[in-house]
Formats: C-alpha cells, structure tokens, sequence
C-alpha cells in the first residue's frame, strides 16, 4: 500500500518566488524594447534586473487581506470620530487651517504619486520592482482616499474643503505641490523612483509626516492621528523600495552614478522647497505646539539625513547640492512662509492670523536668532493694524521663482537682510529663480521649465477667470473675478480667522477641550 | 543641449511678452520685507519712468510707514543687480527694462519696521 | 555601530508582538510614546513567530506585523518563521 505523503508546504521565500518572478516571462513575440519603450532612455544601465532586492515578499492575497484589516480598523475609527463630534474636541478653530492646507496641497498628491506608480508598474523591465510599484501605486490611492474620508469630518462644520480638487489645478499656491509632482512623472521612471521613492519618501518623509500627524495627535485630532498610523505601515513599505531602489541603480552600473546624483541634487532640493508650506503649518498652525521646524529639522533631515549620505558615500554618492543652504534655512523659512500667506490672506483658502503673545514667546525661544530679530516686528505690527480696523492685505501679484513656483520671499543664504535674486537667459528670454538651486535646476532641463504654468502670470494671462467674466465692463475688479474663478466663499474660506464664521461657530457649539467634558 | 527625451520634445514658451497685456516688470524694495516678495506688474515700456515712481510706486509700498519717509534724492536704484542713474523723463523701453526686468530701490536709513528689514 | 528598529502602533494586538520581541533579544530596548512603540537594537533584531505564539496561545502569521507596523529601519530578511533586520556593514 502505498501511503500518501504531504508534499511540504513551500515557504515563504518560495511561496513569493513561484507566485511573482515565477510568473513572469521574457517577451517573444515582440522585442524587449518594444514591450517595456520606457526604461532605457533616462541612460540608467540594467544589467540584471533579479539583483533587485524585493523590499517585502507579499503576495497580492496576503496584500489585500492586510490592508483590508487595515480600511476596517480605520473606518471604525473615522465613524466613530463622527458620530462622537470629534471635530469640537480639537484645541482650537485655527487648527483646522492647518488640515484644510493638507486637503487642498497634500492629499492630491497621493493621487498624482499613485498614477506615477501605476506607470512605474507596467513599464519597468523588472518584475520585482514592478511588483513593488503595484502596491505603492494601490497604497497612494489608498492615502487619497482615506484622507478625504477623514477630512469629509470636518468639511461638514468648516470651510475652507470643499472645492480642494479645482483649487488644486488652479489656485496659486497649490501650483507649488503641482508643479513638483508634475515634474516628477513627466520624468521618466527611474528619475521619478529617484524623485518619489528615495527623495521623498526615505530622505524628507519625516518631515511632512511627523509634523503633521504629531501636531494632529497633540491638537486632539484623533481622526486625522488614526489615519496617519494607519497610512504609516504603508509608508514603511514605501521607504524600505526607496532604499533599495538607490543601492540597486548604484551597484548595476558606475555610469549611473552622475545621473543619479544629478537627480538626488534637483529632488532633495525641489523636496525641501515644498515642506515650506509643512515647516509655516508646524510653527504657525498649532495652537498646541509640539516641536518647531527647525528641530525637527535637526532632528530628521541633519541627524538622519547625514548618516545616510555617510552610507552612500561608498558609491561615490555625496550630499545633495544643495544641503547647507537647506539647513540655513531652518531659521527663516517658516516666519517668510507665514508672513506670505498672511499678506494674501484675501485670497487663500484658509484663514491666517498674527499668533498670539504666548505663541511668539514660543517663537522667540524656539528661534533664538532670528525671530526677535526679523520677524517680529512685522507681526507686532500686523497686530496694531488689525487692532485699529486696518488689517493689513497685500493687494498686488508677487513675482514667482520659475522652478519652484513659490514667491520670491526667500533671502539670501546667510544675510536674511535681502530677498535672494538669481536670473538666467534662455531662448531671448529672462527667468527668475529664488536661489542658485532653483537656477541650476532650470538651466539643465530649460526646455522643460519653459512650459511652468506660473499662477500669477497666467492670471495677467487673463486665464484664471470665468467664462463669462467680461474686462470690459466698468467695475470690473480683476481680483473679485479671479476669487469667483477659484470658487471661493468669499469671506468664509479666506481672510482672517478673527471675525470668521469657523471662529464664530467653534465657539457656538462648545468646540475645544475645555468643553470636552460636556460631549458623549 | 537637448532634453533626455523618450521622443521630440519642443513646446512654446508659456511666458512670451506677446501673451501679456504689456511687459511684465518686476520691482522689489529692498530691506522692506513686510512686502513678502517683490511685485510683478505689467507695464507699458513707453511709461516714463518718473510716472512710475510717483504713480505706480505709491500704490505698491505706500503701505509700509517708511514710504512716506522716503527721500527721493537719496535713493538708489537697481535694474538686477546692476545700480543705475534713472532719468525721470525718459520712458523705462529707453532705460534698459524690457519684458521680465527686475527694478530694485534702496533707501539708505530707512531699515524697516523696527529696523528688522521687514 | 548603528541600531536597527522597528515601531508599531501600541494597541493590545502589538502588545504580545512586543513582549515576544523583547523576549527574544536581550540588547533592545523599547521606547512608548502617544500611541506607538519602538523598539531600538544595536545591529541586529530576529521576530520569530513561534515567540509570538507562545504569547497569544494561538497561530500567527508573521506578515500579520503588517497591520500595525509604522516604521522600521535595516535589511530585511524574511520568511514563514522569522523577520530580521539587520546593518551588515
């Protein structure tokens, strides 16, 4: 008789193997290059694409039940945050700006690195790495979603949410996460790896995430604290294939070497010009404050961010261009942020205010050298105006930087006396940038930048108004049409927090944690 | 040097002087940074420059409590980075500004709030 | 020397997940903070199933950590019966 033997149960390493590499085949009856046209002509050299080491071995069964524990976890959680009127348990109103700044210029980014991602999936010539762009591509789709849901909370009691998609495409500042992200997947694959993998998600990751969800956590905000956990084992994911994906293009070839580190120099530098609007939301944004930007700074981009290029040094890899100049700027760049927003204030979609006496001692210790100093002054002296019914708005359009989009409002690296000022020639024309980093970045790729939709421009343009705006017309108020084009509520989502209606109703229906003990 | 490209790659530039109503000009006042970055502004090239400094600049700084402290006769202006003379009477085409110049003033002892530059 | 670490959010399904670790090597050292737990090692960490089993009282799969891991920093080495992060040079 022959006695039946179980076969033994293949383990994981195998398990992964026979249901991902196993799978997969090489072209025949087509050429290679014809099947995968994308991954040869950024110059990156492949040699053997099996050398990429996967960062995690899950299988699309074992994905989708993980992450489907994870959506029933968090949902529970978003629901009961609702039905509880977890939005009154937050601090304070003004917190609220700082969620509304993550909806319009955060969550439409998961979106745009979820259809980058899905691009990276089908035109890598390797399928580990193909695997693994599948699943960030599900994950960032995952994060714009559950971000919306757990901001939805809030945009039934506030203002400032409800049109985050069309500001998004047409606003000006939100051109400044746009046009980073635009940047990226009209690059190619392995410069948007470069870009989003390793710039973004392993070296600056910390800090967009920890502000944020740290500030959520201290400011009472257990929707938002839930869904960045929740996100955060993703984002493990994310950083282990922004590791790996570095050393992988770095051991294939030495020729990759200078393209990389060209790529590493742009992305850390237009990655550090984006966490302007993170480093004004964590100094300014909290009523509870938890650790200033230039601590966390310190503490994430120096501290870490040092080791690793200690560790890539054996590639020949060094510190991005433009590192020093990064770190002179923890001392100012969130006062210039802040004193930008609150110039134009009438036409943001959130409201900005001159903090309070407490909280600019807190500057003042936070910022030993610069706050006292330089910025102040000008918020003392928004305070008299306001005071006397003569709240400062700056009315007239500011000159942009041509790669960063954002306002010319950074000063020189070392003398924050003067607004840094640098400008090339290209095709007969002249271009503005606020920094040398900027300028360079430009003056590689100018066919490129050329094409920048600058807001501020496109308004003289005369395309941010509605179609039936008419120029013509006696009274035509240029900045009314330009306000009604962004479809905002007018005096509800912009101009100053004092005096608003969140203010107003906050205080109405007992928001903020004193009144915490009066609720369900 | 040409763009690493997957094909072609020429597009038109979006910010061409024929897209704008009239040149776009730039204009900053150092050390004043209440203003948070320097303007951008279309003007005509034939305006004469001294209509500009008592028309334009006005409405653009008058806000900031030095404005009214200026003295004229001591300032100092910029095109860039470059300091040049500005004859009032002669229009800003003639003056060297075209489409996307930058025009910078200084005023020597007059610091911002404060004296914080700002 | 560099350390290894791995944190997760601090619930009671990462509870026993913790205390197997800790179990397991001697030199880590956990940290709490609001909500999460990280757990530090010089140059080595092993998570074996079986310590986490023992704990629970009942059959885990190891890719469960998966639900309530937040960060972690090494060179992963992973199959049915262990994770390992490690710094190899």
């Amino acid at each position: 008789m022959d006695t039946r033997v179980n076969p033994k149960k293949p383990g994981l390493k195998e398990r992964y193997a026979a249901m991902t590499r196993g799978l997969s085949w090489e072209p025949s009856y087509q050429p290679r290059d014809k099947v995968f046209p994308f991954d040869k002509y950024e110059g990156i050299r492949i040699h053997d694409w099996n050398a990429f080491a996967d960062p995690f071995r899950l299988t699309v069964d074992a994905y989708w039940k993980y992450q489907g524990e994870k959506e029933k976890k968090l949902y529970a959680v978003i629901e009961a945050f609702a039905q509880n009127h977890g939005e009154l348990g937050v601090t304070d109103a003004r917190y609220i700006n700082a969620l509304k700044l993550f909806i319009q210029g955060v969550t439409p980014l998961e979106y745009y690195a979820h259809r980058g991602f899905a691009h990276l999936a089908r035109q890598f010539g390797g399928d580990g790495l193909r695997l693994a762009c599948l699943y960030q591509s599900a994950d960032e789709l995952r994060h714009q979603q559950t971000e919306t849901h757990a901001m939805s909370v809030y945009n039934k009691y506030f203002h400032g949410m409800h049109e985050s998609n069309h500001w998004f495409d047409n606003v000006w500042y939100l051109s400044v996460p746009k046009s980073f992200f635009e940047d990226a997947f009209s690059g190619g694959p392995f410069e948007f790896l470069t870009a989003v993998s390793f710039s973004f998600e392993y070296v600056l990751t910390n800090l967009l995430f920890v502000p944020f969800m740290s500030g959520a956590a201290h400011n009472g905000d257990m929707s938002t604290v839930t869904f960045g956990f929740s996100a955060q084992s993703d984002e493990s994911r994310h950083m282990t294939l922004g590791i790996e994906c570095i050393k992988f293009m770095l051991e294939q070839d030495p020729a990759n070497v200078p393209i990389v580190q060209r790529w590493i120099d742009k992305w850390f530098w237009r990655g550090y010009r984006l966490l302007t609007l993170v480093a004004m939301m964590q100094d300014y944004m909290l009523p509870k404050r938890v650790m200033s930007w230039k601590e966390a700074w310190e503490m994430y981009a120096e501290a870490n961010g040092g080791a690793l290029f200690a560790d890539l040094a054996r590639y020949g890899i060094r510190l991005p261009k433009g590192w020093a100049d990064a770190c002179e700027g923890k001392h100012h760049i969130s006062h210039q942020a802040w004193n930008t927003f609150y110039n134009y204030g009438a036409a943001a979609a959130f409201h900005t205010w001159v903090p309070e006496t407490e909280e600019m001692k807190w500057l003042s210790q936070k910022y030993p050298d610069s706050f006292d100093k330089f910025y102040r002054p000008r918020l003392e002296h928004y305070a008299e105006r306001a005071a006397q019914g003569k709240r400062f708005y700056n009315g007239t359009l500011p000159m942009l930087c041509t790669t960063c989009q954002i306002p010319m409002l950074f000063t020189e690296p070392g003398d924050p006396r003067w607004i840094a000022y640098r400008e090339t020639q290209h095709d007969g024309d002249t271009y503005h940038f606020c920094s040398d980093h900027c300028r360079e970045i430009f003056e590689h790729e100018p066919q490129k930048y050329v094409q920048s939709w600058l807001p501020v421009h496109q308004i003289y343009q005369g395309h941010c108004f509605s179609p039936d705006a008419d120029p013509t017309q006696p009274g035509f108020d240029p900045l009314g049409e330009v306000l009604r084009f962004y479809k905002f509520n007018l005096d509800h989502d912009n101009m100053d927090f004092e005096g608003s209606e969140d203010q107003r109703n906050f205080r109405e229906w007992g928001g903020g944690q004193d009144a915490k003990e009066g609720q369900l | 040097m040409s763009i690493t490209a997957i094909g072609a790659y020429d597009f038109p530039a979006k910010d061409v002087v024929g897209n704008f109503p009239a040149p776009l000009l730039y204009l900053g006042w150092d050390q004043h940074m209440m203003f948070c970055a320097p303007f951008a502004v279309p003007v005509p090239s034939a305006m004469r420059f001294g209509d500009l400094v008592t028309d334009l600049l006005p409405r653009l700084f008058g806000e900031h409590p030095d404005f009214s402290r200026i003295d004229w006769a001591k300032v100092q202006w910029f095109r860039s980075a470059t300091l040049f003379s500005p004859d009032m009477d002669k229009s800003l085409a003639e003056q060297g500004f075209g489409h996307k110049s930058v025009l910078r003033f200084r005023t020597p002892g007059l610091e911002g709030l404060r004296g914080s530059f700002g | 020397m560099s350390n290894v670490f791995i944190a997760f959010q601090a619930n009671e399904e990462s509870r026993p997940i913790v205390d197997a670790i800790l179990a397991d090597n001697p030199q880590a050292t956990a940290v709490h903070s609001p909500g999460l737990v990280k757990i530090d090692c010089p140059q080595r960490l092993v998570i074996k199933r079986e310590s986490i089993e023992e704990q629970i009282g009942r059959s885990f799969d190891l890719q469960q950590l998966h639900i309530n891991l937040v960060t972690l920093s090494g060179n992963i080495d992973e199959d049915d019966d262990q994770l390992t992060l490690s710094w190899t040079h």
